[in-house]
């Protein structure tokens, strides 16, 4: 490799995982030689990534082939990986390890450096998917002339803008010119702009990504056969080739449609994925040489990115909390749930049902004051598990187990064998307690009992229970089928065997639990609170609703804070803000504005087909004033506030480390991952400095 | 009653068992899901639901071989859920045993087209792994302790035929190495194999040969060898077949089916038997079995002019064939070299046998009826007679 130095770069990189590049001759049915290039790193549990050393070494091996090809020796190249895994990508830590731009630059030359013999060498060089092929591991294929797939293989995808980062070592450019632009866009920002969406080997066939899947059983045998009939002369359509008119005339068109949505989306818009965009346009050329420079320039300029490392570090999280829930007592402290009670049968109650019998799959009886509430929740539960299996989603096998999993009754007695009881009853304290009371009477002293509470004390609850140590909060988010996150409240009784229970139950249920103590809002609800509070003190103190938007955008929420409240209902906020207002008169606002707001609906209509819009009520109700707070003002008070709570959770111990607050914010808040969660961004927008006069993260997670 | 046809078989190349071995990092059912994956492929013309059954062996049924191998190939090769299976178990003969029973239902009408064969991966079931023999065995002498151990079950061959000497074993499986050689040089064996991919320590590779075949094997070096199964012993690793891993599988059908599916049958089912015989000198087994079946084809043993006999051990062959009165090196026998060259996974060899036998047939227009033939361990035999389809009378 002379093209340039790298030495600098190896000496940064110490901790690489090297994927070695095993180059074997295979004799092809016709008699051919092909060399056959095995990517492993020896490692059992980690995926094959690449690093310098790794980069160096296949460099080094196509350098090999490349002589050997000219001198006629072998037909063809082929890349394949080990086990289920063909190539998981670059190596983000170490990318995200590197401090100099230099260096970044480096990685990303050695990258296109590397990768692009393969492209260029004078046999037919072909690329057989065996498994998973993430970012840099697709570049790879993508530099070959040919590729297969394995047709079990579900994890194809340039998530790299996902993550902060651009598909620099060639898919940028390589992917629209073997696809077509708008395919190109969907694999390289769409999908990862849609929770990171991968592609099977059967979509991977359908873009054209790939030219033929084969089965797993005889997979390389099979690709090794084709390829034989490829050197041969057998053609290979590209039937998404992008032509002269797609080049010169459409190929702006899909780029400035995805720009549009990622722009509609905040305004701390994603970089890379604009980025990314930029070189998908300039690609229309065909012209690689130029394109692989565009490539290094930016890969280096997003190595080195804030929003690379925020990603990393919230991606970091969700990996790590999927195996490990910070805080959570030792799992084999959790009980076993072979029953589940719910009491209640109205719309929340019947989606809880819904979910522990797909789930769990275990008998779930519900329970409600009268028969009439019971069959309109049964009524529901059947609707949805139809609607299931009408999706495709659910067997129909699956669909009679859970119905005969599901039974009813109006005796609370009937829960006798339950040990999980989970209410969704109306959010009062007295109706609360009065169901646990009489559930208590019935079922064993080892039953587990949970509030779906969101605004009630857990201790307050437990008052009066023989074992208040059983009582433990699963609280959910709406709708409960599709929010990822559940806070598990830790009352002052709890015991540790409850929360164990209610941790696994909901990893069970397929949510992510975080841990939390039993204080008012408990995590997600008293930072919307705060967000909310702060939106709507400035509304009142005459700043449009259009400045107050503005103000909180960069936050980059899916939604500002009035569609928020829209979305959770105008009633339900006022209750959320007194009842916060309460705990935390001085902090919290309430707004007695909202509650006459209720009376009229909400603050937005849209009609079809328009963009939303402010009601005049809503107008009337907040009306403007000279003295407003500015759009500058309004975003320097929120994100102190927003701090400032933070800070004072943090004291208050509500969860184990500020790592949960910012996982239940990306999970439960949708909080966009490039932002790397509440806490990073507060750091970098010197909120904290403001407020607390220290940082969350030390060093604050940001480029260098 | 429908005549029972072999119409075609494959398989992997085999490999050296342990961890050497090319398939060392291969499940058993996978390298046996290839194979059948191969046959399938190359018999088109039989759609995959005809299939009424899937009968694959395996002496260790457990691991890899375990779960019923005839059905999880079957469902692991793509074949259609309506296809049934099933695993069997006669040790060495286990595919022949497999050929038999399919063959059997084949011939009472009860199944059109069928599956048979055999996989033994050495290297992941070592011989007698996870056994546990009766004590009774021991306590009431029904077995010796030599009778569990094939090596010391050839041993005490030599010593009840004193005149089948370690020299005339070595020249024999010298011979063997030799004609082995010349029948992969002639591009005899090759069309057959099936290539596995397989992953090695040093990345995947591709297995197109035999991987234990020694063509440059001398009388010189083969006396140079230790015995070890018993000290001044006979047995040495060049006159046994070595241990290895692979799958057979053969495609058989009734006389309608041949019609239906358009099929070119390569042999004739004749008959079969099986024999028992002391443990202790098991290699014996092919002599009462081929007894048998020749006496229910109604043939004489000058009636069939090619033997495929596995060549467990060289003396286990040279009893059978001076039992017959044929020389150690007639040209019938093994015309293309043996086990002792090939190798010899277990339970997957019947059906090797019958590959090649099927192969010589096609090249043999001379030649009407062949056998094929193993010795079983805890002492049995067994013995398959074919008919050429191809015969076209005398020289």
């Amino acid at each position: 490799m002379q093209d340039y130095d790298y030495t600098a770069l190896i000496e940064a990189t110490v901790n690489e995982v090297v994927t070695r590049s095993w180059v074997r001759d295979v004799t092809l049915p016709s008699g051919r030689i092909l060399a056959l290039i095995t990517l492993d790193n020896g490692q059992q549990r980690r995926p094959n990534t690449l690093g310098p050393r790794g980069l160096l070494e296949f460099a080094e091996a196509l350098d090999t082939v490349a002589r050997r090809a000219e001198a006629r020796e072998i037909s063809g190249v082929a890349v394949i990986g080990t086990d289920d895994v063909f190539a998981a990508g670059a190596d983000l830590g170490l990318l995200s390890s590197l401090t100099s731009r230099d260096r970044a630059l480096e990685i990303s030359r050695l990258g296109h450096a590397a990768l692009s013999r393969l492209g260029a060498l004078p046999v037919p060089s072909f690329a057989f998917i065996n498994g998973t092929a993430l970012g840099g591991g697709l570049e790879v294929a993508l530099h070959a002339h040919y590729r297969t797939v394995r047709d079990g293989v579900r994890q194809i995808a340039l998530p790299e803008t996902y993550l902060g980062l651009i598909p620099g070592w060639g898919g940028a450019f390589l992917l629209p010119n073997l696809i077509g632009v708008e395919r190109a866009v969907k694999v390289i920002v769409t999908n990862p702009a849609r929770n990171n969406t991968m592609l099977s080997a059967h979509d991977a066939c359908e873009l054209g990504i790939v030219d033929v899947s084969f089965p797993t059983v005889r997979f390389l045998e099979d690709s090794l056969a084709w390829a034989d009939a490829v050197i041969g002369g057998a053609s290979v359509a590209r039937p998404h080739r992008p032509g002269r008119v797609e080049r010169t005339i459409t190929w702006e068109a899909p780029i400035a449609l995805a720009r549009t949505a990622l722009m509609s989306k905040g305004s701390t818009p994603p970089t890379a994925a604009l980025r990314a965009l930029d070189l998908v346009s300039a690609a229309h050329d065909d012209n690689a040489d130029d394109a692989f420079r565009r490539e290094d320039d930016a890969l280096a300029d997003h190595i080195m990115s804030d929003q690379f490392r925020a990603s990393m570090y919230g991606f970091t999280l969700l990996t790590k909390h999927s195996k490990q829930v910070s805080g959570a007592p030792d799992r084999a402290l959790a009980r076993s749930i072979s029953r589940v009670g719910i009491v209640g049968a109205g719309l929340m109650a019947s989606q809880f049902a819904l979910l522990f019998l797909q789930k769990m799959q275990v008998p779930v009886m519900i329970t409600d004051v009268s028969a009439e509430r019971l069959e309109s929740g049964i009524a529901y539960i059947h609707e949805q598990l139809n609607r299931l299996v009408a999706k495709g989603a659910l067997t129909a096998d699956e669909r009679a187990r859970c119905a005969r999993n599901l039974s009813a009754t109006i005796d609370i007695a009937h829960f006798a064998p339950c040990d999980l009881v989970i209410e969704a009853v109306f959010e009062e304290l007295s109706v609360k307690r009065d169901v646990f009371r009489r559930v208590e009477g019935v079922v064993s002293s080892q039953a587990i009992l949970a509030t779906n509470t969101s605004s009630l004390s857990l201790d307050d609850m437990a008052e009066g229970l023989a074992h208040p140590e059983r009582l433990v909060g699963i609280h959910f988010f709406n709708p409960v089928a599709v929010m990822p996150l559940v806070e598990v409240v830790r009352g002052a009784a709890t015991d540790e065997s409850s929360v164990a229970t209610a941790i696994t139950v909901a990893q069970k249920l397929g949510k992510s639990p975080i841990v939390c103590r039993d204080v008012a809002g408990f995590v997600v609800n008293r930072i919307l609170a705060v967000y909310l509070g702060e939106a709507l003190k400035a509304a009142e103190a005459g700043a449009s609703f259009e400045d107050v938007i503005a103000a909180v955008a960069p936050l980059g929420l899916p939604m500002d804070p009035f569609a928020l409240m829209d979305l959770i209902g105008i009633t339900v906020s006022a209750h959320l803000l007194d009842s916060l207002h309460a705990f935390a008169p001085t902090r919290m606002h309430a707004s007695s504005r909202l509650h006459e707001l209720a009376q009229h609906g909400g603050f937005g209509k849209s009609e079809p087909g328009t963009a939303r819009q402010f009601t005049e009520h809503s107008r009337a109700l907040f009306p403007t004033r000279a003295d407003a707070p500015t759009v500058a003002d309004i975003y320097v008070a929120v994100t102190a506030s927003l701090a400032n709570e933070t800070h004072i959770m943090m004291e208050e111990k509500v969860v184990h480390g500020v790592e949960e607050i910012d996982l239940a914010m990306l999970l439960g808040a949708r909080w966009p991952l490039h932002l790397g969660g509440l806490t990073p961004y507060l750091d970098r927008c010197g909120a904290s400095e403001r407020a607390f006069g220290a940082t969350f993260h030390s060093p604050p997670i940001c480029g260098a | 009653m429908s005549d029972v046809f072999y119409i075609d078989g494959v398989r992997t190349p085999f490999a050296r068992a342990g961890a050497k071995g090319a398939y060392w990092n291969t499940r058993a059912d996978d390298l046996m899901a290839k194979a059948t994956v191969g046959l399938v492929q190359r018999n088109a013309s039989v759609p995959l639901d005809a299939i009424d059954d899937v009968a694959i062996a395996a002496t260790t049924q457990q691991g890899d071989q375990g779960l019923t191998l005839g059905r999880t190939v079957g469902l692991l090769a793509g074949l259609p859920t309506s296809v049934p299976g099933y695993a069997i178990d006669r040790m060495c003969a286990g595919a022949m045993t497999a050929v038999t029973s399919m063959g059997s239902a084949i011939g009472y009408g009860a199944y059109d087209v069928a599956l048979a064969g055999g996989v033994e991966h050495m290297g992941h079931h070592p011989m007698d792994f996870g056994a546990h023999a009766n004590p009774r065995f021991a306590a009431e002498r029904l077995l010796s302790s030599d009778a569990l151990n094939m090596g010391c079950t050839a041993e005490i061959l030599h010593d009840r035929f004193p005149h089948l000497t370690k020299e005339r074993a070595d020249a024999y499986a010298l011979n063997s190495q030799r004609k082995a050689a010349a029948a992969y040089d002639a591009g005899h064996i090759q069309p057959d194999l099936v290539p596995v991919a397989a992953a090695g320590p040093e990345g995947w590779v591709s297995v197109t040969r035999d991987e234990q075949l020694r063509p440059q094997t001398t009388l010189e070096g083969l006396a140079t060898l230790k015995t070890p199964f018993r000290d001044n012993g006979s047995v040495t690793p060049g006159n046994a077949s070595p241990l290895t891993d692979g799958a057979t599988v053969a495609l058989l059908a009734g006389a309608d089916a041949v019609s239906r599916h358009n099929l070119s049958p390569a042999m004739r089912m004749v008959s079969f038997a099986y024999a028992g015989v002391d443990p202790d000198v098991m290699g014996l087994g092919p002599v009462p079995a081929t007894q048998k079946a020749l006496a229910k084809a109604g043939l004489t043993i000058d009636d069939i002019g090619l033997i495929e006999a596995n060549e467990a051990f060289a003396i286990q062959v040279l009893t059978l064939l001076d039992f017959y009165g044929i020389a150690d090196d007639d040209a019938r026998v093994n015309p293309w070299g043996g086990a002792i060259a090939y190798g010899h996974p277990l339970a997957s060899s019947g059906v090797r046998l019958m590959i090649q036998l099927a192969a010589q047939f096609a090249q043999r227009r001379d030649v009407r009826y062949g056998i094929t033939t193993m010795c079983v361990g805890l002492g049995q035999g067994g013995t398959v007679v074919w008919e050429n389809p191809h015969y076209a009378g005398g020289n």
